[in-house]
């Protein structure tokens, strides 16, 4: 199928995109890999009156780092986030999950901030974001400010950036000690969508679960932190243990019943999974 | 020498390049695993599927489709879009009312008082589906003819959908065709040949035992990886038009096309160029071929339609979307009495080119491989506001051979056996061989004890059931599960009177043509139309051999009735067993006529003529001899024949087989399910086809591959939902499941042959033994593993949540894909005596 | 707008909607139409090109996107495009000698996804195939002689030459019969 007609801009500099952004109007969209949008356009899903393409923004592109803090540029295409040494050293659980998006070449042109901006509860990144208390940095007419990931995803396909802002780069925390991460996708063919994906970090001291960080695919309209789980599985230092207090995970969470499973199956899989993926990540696997 | 000055400057042109003239045969071309000669331009993009034909001024069209599963068309207006810059021109249903066509036909009335309503290429009155055509556009380019859709104005008057086949049949429900006053297409009622079932199971008394189960064949969606497509040329002032398309049938469609538009059959070329896959759903004839012919009439301008993928999924007949009511009966000591079946084929909206037949066409296979004294089927057909359904790969086939085989495992469970045990103690022993079955037809040949043996070697089936048994003892998370398919299917539809019999609207023959060059090279023309198979490949191993002709020598014409003239196309295995076996046929006839010239130029007696390896040569003075490349060169100058000889060696065959053929196979599986996930991975799968002589073993066996892929995928993963307002909801590749290379196994795959009597090739047809055998070998895996856990049966697809939802024995399960609800639950066994109860119902169903 | 990209050696430059697909910019606008479409979904992977190093399916790219890129495709895969295979790509000849295509329509898609995999991953494991094409989708083949095509291409291109193909080049008797078979013989 083919995509309505629209206006089309390629700015050069952060700064030219906010101003075109702004220009274009309220029904403008931004084009960051296109390969949620391209599509949505095709099956005339959404009739935007100018796209802004971020592609030609080279500062958006590109991972690197401060003491404490990974910088990942929001145009930085999956493909080179899940190769860059830097995110592969500080937050290995971002590259296991990227390389799970889609396919390779979706992810030569996908790109983590797209992703992220998106929001759809069903994508990979967001909970990995949302696992590892990443910042969003926004870029608007008003300037830059920092959204933590939790005030960062509001509801199904919608965040908390202004239809003016653009999403510029992701300040991700270095992990710190030994930490082991694990995101455990369940999808019924390779290429398909998560039902429930879990992103877990874990940091062990002795053998026992110090701390523990979890992150929930498709489990509501928006990423979920199960911050009681994570709180239970502090001292946890066999895999009986870990299952016990995955148990409550999906508590108080409406998962969606839709064509891909029906939220009671959602509450089970995700009991299972995370399980798995914190005893992998804490290197308790059966 | 007189035989070289006949040959005249033809020879001595040749003589110079030496590379036109043949090389002498080398033996071995059938049994041979040649490299495919369609290759090179497809590894290479140098193809010609039709969405790439471009010609001066072609117009794009395209087609506004139905938004709601049924509804009255209250206006059309599609003025706006005609102010559209490039657009040319709109129509609506009405306005092309004339023009279209009574209906589109469908060719298999399988009862006499078949319901069949108007099915027009544009819909004039109501919309009967989601994506039923509404409209048609114009215009320059591709993407003004899609703005101009949305430039139509289309009022409907929502009425309500008819969405589940039980629900349809209920007195009182909303009917797809008010004018028909019923929402039942046809009740077909086939007794069998054999004795009656009722009495046969209430002769063996208390020795009964009746197993009945009922099984759903999920609705699929076929996806041959190229949409549809036409484009129609015409010469406006001739009134003469070219059609290409996206098609497997282009003679069958010329002459529907004629039928239906009036235009005469001899003004119409229809050409198949390259076509990226069909699986049956290129078998029609469809409202875009007829809405393209009859505005590229109208405007006197060539007309282009491409169908997107969600268009093709809407727009393009789906297959399946059975529920199967099965009845076994046996003795206690497992000798089979009979077979009860009761299907509910979902037709959709309307009847496209033999959307009837295919259920039908089941009627036939139930009993399988399995010997019984009854058997009794009936199909009732049901419109519903849907896609229509028509054939998808197997065709009937697959949904008989499933339900025979899952219940062959239910009878076994039942009576405490071993399912190949069970097996092995009912089906035709290869002595005796030919069998006339139950179903009334005759099995020509087979040995399935060999294929099975070969079979379980390769499985370790032993080993394979000693490690389940220690994962049971041990309640290991992961479950190992073991399922059987010993199957048969019957290919290349045939003898035609057979077809007839059946009502149905062609014949099974095909046609070929062997023409020899004057240079030896040979052109061989079928009717069987190639968009995958390796025609071009095997059908020059055939005439290679039969010839006596270097394959490189030898060239297939097809896939375009103007020089292909005669052909009943591709479907239904047919294209070896049927077409293949006329390029064998008609190469005995150019034989015959090149050995008269022969013994002419050698003055020999033709008696006195051997003929091998493409060599004539007089008994007893080999020295004496000709090659048929000879012979084509001095018939073409034809300065020396026989008194009275016609001077050519080009020779017709149309073949009408005396019977079907029948490949039958023993298929393994083995999975692994997480009993925590419910996820099932296909951990081994093992099949040794029998598939009668072979022509090209490495094509042979990638039909086996693909054909396991599409079994697999209807048990595993794909599965077409309509919601309760019959929208299609997995209407993109996003949500209808093709699986892809990490979501399949490795297949090992095996062979045994034992040829069929039934044609002098011995071939008996592989497109669709892989889809037909496959799908219950999985499923019979899946409930082997979850019967430990009281499951004795999972629909398909056996999603995760559905293997979850059986463990842990919600019936719940059934009413998850979508809010489609397909009525009431599966029957249980019914262990120990015949109850009543089916025996009356046996009986008021006549 | 205007647009400017070198494809399969060729620079063109040309006036193209901001909605164009890249797709229909190679096959209507450059009659490149050897890269075919499948989908509207990005799902299927047809249409699959090279754009500057990187495998990318063209129906999710607009062509003003690809303003200033190199693009290969199918048919600029091989040394020449006159068809004489001594000229092929690798991949393109495994694809032939291990018969992983059947009706071709995948194959231009898959192929490009192929190179793009052997150049990042030169020796793949059977299980690596799998999932390196797993955005490349196959109705015909069902996968296993396009993965053996895959690993025989990556032989190859390692130096290590083509694992043995499925071919026979010469005949081996003069009947019908073939090694893997086993006759079970019809009753007298």
């Amino acid at each position: 199928m083919i995509p309505p007609e629209f206006d089309y801009v390629a700015p050069t500099t952060l700064a030219e995109a906010v101003a075109a952004l702004g220009e274009a109007g309220e029904d403008a969209k931004i084009l960051a890999g296109g390969q949620s949008l391209i599509p949505v356009l095709r099956l005339r899903l959404a009739f935007p009156t100018t796209l802004v393409d971020l592609s030609r923004v080279p500062e958006l592109r590109g991972v690197s780092e401060d003491a404490d803090t990974l910088v990942i540029g929001a145009m930085t295409k999956h493909s080179d986030v899940v190769e860059d040494p830097l995110v592969q050293q500080h937050a290995p659980l971002l590259s296991e999950a990227t390389a799970t998006v889609a396919d390779p070449a979706v992810r030569h042109r996908g790109t983590f901030g797209g992703a992220l901006a998106h929001a759809d509860p069903a994508g990979d990144l967001a909970a990995v974001a949302l696992a590892l208390d990443a910042e969003l940095v926004a870029e608007g007419p008003g300037g830059r400010r920092t959204i933590p990931a939790r005030d960062f995803f509001l509801d199904y396909l919608e965040t908390s950036l202004s239809p003016d802002e653009i999403l510029a780069a992701v300040r991700i925390p270095k992990l710190r000690g030994s930490w082991g991460v694990r995101y455990e996708k369940f999808n019924r063919v390779a290429q398909a969508w998560a039902i429930v994906g879990v992103a877990a970090a874990v940091r062990t001291e002795g053998g026992a679960i110090a701390e523990a960080r979890i992150g929930l695919t498709n489990m509501g309209s928006t990423p979920v932190r199960p911050a009681a789980v994570e709180a239970a599985l502090v001292g946890a230092s066999d895999r009986a243990a870990v299952v016990a207090a995955c148990a409550a995970v999906a508590e108080g969470l409406t998962p969606p019943s839709d064509l891909g499973a029906q939220a009671d199956y959602r509450a089970h899989l995700a009991r299972v999974l995370t399980a798995r993926a914190v005893a992998h990540a804490a290197g308790m696997s059966s | 020498m007189t035989d070289q000055m006949d040959a005249g400057i033809v020879a001595q042109q040749i003589a110079e390049h030496p590379d036109a003239l043949s090389k002498p045969y080398a033996g071995g071309e059938l049994g041979r695993g040649r490299r495919r000669k369609e290759d090179a331009k497809l590894v290479t993009g140098q193809t010609n599927w039709t969405d790439n034909i471009s010609l001066p001024g072609l117009l794009h069209m395209t087609v506004l489709r139905s938004p709601m599963a049924h509804a009255k068309i209250v206006s059309v207006d599609v003025s706006a879009a005609l102010e559209l810059p490039g657009v040319i021109a709109a129509y609506s249903g009405a306005d092309l009312a004339d023009v279209m066509g009574a209906s589109m036909p469908c060719a298999w009335p399988v009862t006499p008082d078949m319901v069949s309503p108007v099915h027009t290429p544009l819909a004039t009155d109501e919309v009967r589906y989601v994506g039923d055509g509404v409209a048609v556009v114009v215009a320059r380019d591709r993407y003004a003819a899609a703005d101009a859709l949305e430039a139509i104005a289309v009022e409907y008057e929502q009425l309500p959908a008819v969405v589940d086949m039980e629900e349809a049949l209920k007195p009182g429900a909303p009917l797809v065709h008010s004018d028909k006053g019923t929402n039942q297409c046809f009740l077909f009622d086939f007794p069998g040949a054999g004795a009656d079932y009722a009495e046969t199971v209430r002769g063996a008394g208390d020795d009964a035992v009746v197993v009945r189960r009922r099984f759903r064949q999920q609705r699929l969606l076929p996806t041959p990886m190229e949409p549809r497509g036409v484009v129609v040329a015409p010469i406006a002032a001739a009134d003469e038009f070219t059609m290409w398309s996206t098609t497997q049938i282009p003679h069958v469609l010329r002459v529907m096309l004629a039928l239906t538009t009036g235009i005469p059959e001899h003004k119409l070329r229809v050409v198949a160029p390259d076509v990226g896959g069909g699986f049956g759903a290129k078998l029609n004839v469809y409202a875009e071929e007829i809405l393209a012919l009859v505005v590229a009439r109208k405007l006197g301008r060539p007309v282009k339609w491409t169908e997107s993928r969600s268009e093709n999924y809407q727009a393009t007949t789906h297959g399946r979307d059975q529920i199967q009511d099965i009845e076994i009966a046996a003795t206690k000591d497992g000798t089979l009495l009979g077979l009860k079946v009761e299907l509910l084929a979902d037709m959709g909206a309307y009847l496209q080119l033999i959307t009837p037949g295919v259920p039908v066409l089941g009627a036939f296979m139930f009993p399988a491989i399995y010997k019984m004294p009854s058997y009794h089927f009936t199909c009732t057909g049901v419109f519903t506001t849907k896609t229509p359904t028509d054939a998808y790969r197997g065709a009937g086939r697959p949904e008989a051979t499933y339900a025979i085989e899952r219940i062959m495992d239910e009878l076994a469970a039942e009576l405490g056996r071993d399912p190949m045990e069970l097996r092995r103690q009912n089906w035709i022993t290869h002595e005796e061989f030919p069998y006339e079955m139950v179903a009334g037809l005759t099995y020509d040949s087979g040995n399935y004890e060999a294929a099975t043996d070969k079979a379980e070697q390769m499985f370790d089936m032993a080993g394979l059931r000693r490690e389940q048994a220690e994962r049971r003892e041990r309640k290991d998370p992961v479950q190992l599960g073991i399922g059987i398919s010993t199957f048969t299917e019957m290919c290349g539809l045939a003898p035609s009177r057979v077809l007839g019999s059946l009502s149905y609207g062609a014949g099974g023959w095909e046609s070929a043509s062997v023409r020899m060059l004057p240079t030896g090279k040979v052109e061989v023309v079928s009717g069987a139309t190639p968009h995958g198979q390796g025609h071009h490949t095997a059908w020059s191993q055939i005439v290679a051999d039969s010839l006596g002709v270097p394959f490189e020598d030898v060239e297939l014409v097809a896939g375009d009735t103007r020089s292909s003239p005669k052909g009943m196309d591709t479907y239904g295995s047919r294209s070896l067993v049927v077409g293949g076996v006329a390029i064998h046929k008609a190469t005995g006839k150019v034989i015959e006529k090149a050995k008269r010239i022969a013994a002419h130029l050698l003055e020999a007696s033709e008696d006195d003529l051997d003929f091998g390896k493409g060599t004539f040569s007089v008994k007893g003075s080999p020295e004496a001899k000709l090659t048929i490349q000879e012979v084509a060169l001095a018939t073409f100058a034809a300065h020396n024949l026989p008194d009275g000889m016609e001077p050519s060696l080009d020779s017709d065959y149309v073949y009408d087989p005396e019977n079907f053929s029948y490949p039958h196979g023993t298929h393994l599986c083995a999975v692994d399910i997480d009993t925590e996930t419910g996820f099932t991975k296909i951990r081994r799968y093992v099949c040794v086809d029998d598939v009668g002589k072979i022509v090209n073993p490495v094509i042979v066996e990638g039909q086996i591959h693909g054909g396991l892929a599409q079994g697999i995928a209807q048990a595993l993963y794909e599965e077409a939902v309509y919601d309760a307002e019959g929208n299609l909801t997995t209407g993109s590749l996003v949500d209808y499941l093709v699986p892809a290379a990490p979501d399949l196994p490795h297949f090992d795959t095996g062979r045994t042959e034992t040829p069929a009597t039934s044609n002098p090739l011995g071939v008996k047809g592989v497109g669709e033994a892989g889809t037909i055998a496959s799908t219950p070998a999985v499923i019979n895996a899946v409930v082997d593993a979850l019967r430990p856990y009281g499951v004795d049966d999972i629909d398909m697809p056996a999603t995760p949540e559905r293997v979850w939802r059986a463990l842990q024995g919600s019936d719940e399960e059934r009413a998850t894909a979508g809010t489609v609800s397909y009525g009431g639950s599966s029957t249980g066994s019914t262990g120990g005596s015949a109850s009543s109860d089916s025996l009356e119902n046996d009986g008021s169903a006549r | 707008m205007r647009v400017r990209m070198k494809v399969d050696g060729v620079t063109y430059e040309d006036e193209v909607q901001p909605r164009t697909l890249l797709t229909h910019h190679l096959r209507d606008g450059l009659g490149r139409v050897g890269t075919p479409i499948g989908c509207d979904t990005s799902s299927c992977g047809a249409c699959t090109v090279d754009i500057d190093g990187e495998s990318v399916k063209s129906c999710s790219v607009l062509a003003v996107q690809a303003d200033g890129s190199t693009i290969t495709t199918i048919q600029g895969l091989s040394g020449a495009e006159n068809g004489d295979s001594s000229t092929w790509h690798p991949v393109q000849k495994a694809f032939q000698e291990h018969h992983g295509l059947q009706c071709g329509y995948c194959t231009p898609g898959m192929i490009m996804a192929t190179v793009d995999l052997l150049k990042r991953n030169p020796s793949p494991s059977e299980d690596e195939v799998r999932h390196g094409l797993e955005g490349n989708l196959c109705r015909c083949t069902g996968y296993q002689n396009i993965v053996k095509a895959v690993l025989s291409a990556a032989s190859e291109l390692r130096g290590e030459g083509p694992l043995p193909g499925s071919f026979q080049d010469a005949p081996e008797n003069d009947t019908a019969q073939t090694p893997a078979a086993e006759t079970a013989g019809a009753p007298a």
